[in-house]
């Protein structure tokens, strides 16, 4: 748990240290998915309830991740990646973290049930419980499945969105949660290949300290061969049409290509050109997920014209 | 002794506190808008207002 005693007491917070906390960049990926999920749904929504509904499912997501940063305080102090974060360096205190995670977890659930509904909330509940309680406090110093088990938690926005408009769970859902929850790990993956000391130094399990590189490498390879399972068969569901299948094909070859890259290389390799392979996938894995969901978007918005679906 | 009308604690927390005050602002709308789209659809809404409806009470007794 934190235990930073640095807070600079001459620094008054200013209002977007308290954004800050809420992990605006995670938030635009949730409200990405989310709102895909919710349009994707053959049930719709009146424009307002929409909005309201993936504004609460985004600060519900903030409200985690403000609970994150409270209890990882330490850890972030160590990592150059997250050092910069407002309690490591001393602009908010670790309370307050604590306080506006917990406010705007119930206010995000509360919200979220009376604008669409009590399933979509319960999921939202849910979410927030997995990823601040099961994954920060419980799995993520204890495992080196961590980045698997805070993957599920990310997963589940596109499925509150389609809670939200049709109120109960269907296959086109859960499959959705599948294809994020089995991209998560690689991502990761991949960064902690290029990124070592950052997660030794902060002592966190990772796959590559644990089990080692080579075993990393075929994980990763493993969770791509999956995720290209899975995000093509999410094509001959009724969200998936040709527009996704031609994506899903195309970028899934390039995934796989990639990953047997990384699984056929050694360290000496792979530090000979300083990572090339295992930068070229994360970075086209951050591509990955957008591209997958937009096609989705793209066969729900072009579906009342005649062109997207089956 | 004169009153200092802003002290260097306001000026310093001036932009927590319009953060707060325009995130509380749109809220209310937020609100208030929601309600008006949830209860115009809804359909009509009919309940005993401190006067017998006959029509109700057939509804409940069938």
């Amino acid at each position: 748990m934190a235990d930073v005693s640095h807070h600079n007491s001459d620094y008054d917070p200013v209002f977007g240290d308290y954004v800050a906390l809420l992990k605006p960049r995670v938030m635009s990926l949730v409200v990405f998915t989310a709102f895909v999920g919710l349009m994707a749904a053959p049930v719709s929504l009146h424009p307002v309830e929409s909005f309201c509904a993936i504004l609460f499912i985004a600060i519900g997501a903030g409200a985690s991740g403000s609970l994150n940063m409270w209890w990882d305080a330490d850890i972030d102090a160590v990592m150059r990646r997250t050092k910069a974060r407002p309690i490591p360096s001393g602009r908010t205190t670790p309370d307050a973290a604590l306080g506006l995670g917990v406010a705007l977890s119930g206010l995000s659930v509360l919200m979220l049930g009376l604008a669409a509904n009590w399933h979509a909330a319960g999921w939202l509940a849910f979410t927030i419980f997995f990823y601040a309680v099961v994954y920060t406090m419980w799995l993520k110093r204890a495992t080196p499945q961590n980045i698997v088990i805070g993957g599920a938690a990310g997963a589940f926005p596109p499925l509150i969105g389609w809670v939200a408009a049709t109120g109960s769970v269907s296959i086109e859902a859960v499959l959705m949660v599948a294809l994020i929850f089995m991209w998560t790990p690689p991502h990761f993956w991949a960064l902690a290949l290029f990124m070592r000391s950052d997660y030794d130094d902060a002592k966190v399990p990772m796959l590559t300290v644990t089990h080692g590189r080579p075993s990393t490498r075929r994980h990763i390879l493993a969770y791509a061969v999956l995720q290209a399972a899975l995000a093509v068969g999410l094509a001959f569901t009724s969200v998936g049409g040709l527009i996704y299948l031609a994506v899903a094909l195309i970028c899934n070859v390039i995934v796989l290509k990639d990953a047997l890259r990384i699984w056929r290389r050694d360290e000496i390799d792979a530090e000979a050109d300083n990572f090339s392979a295992e930068r070229a996938f994360f970075r086209f894995s951050l591509l990955y997920l957008f591209v997958h969901f937009l096609a989705i978007l793209a066969e729900a918005l072009l579906a009342p014209y005649g062109f997207g679906g089956w | 002794m004169s009153i200092r009308v802003e002290s260097d604690m306001h000026r310093r927390r001036r932009s927590q506190n319009i953060g707060v005050a325009v995130c509380l602002v749109l809220f209310i709308c937020l609100v208030m808008v929601l309600s008006l789209v949830k209860i115009t659809n809804s359909g009509p809404v009919e309940g005993y207002d401190h006067a017998p409806r006959p029509a109700l009470a057939d509804e409940l007794s069938q």
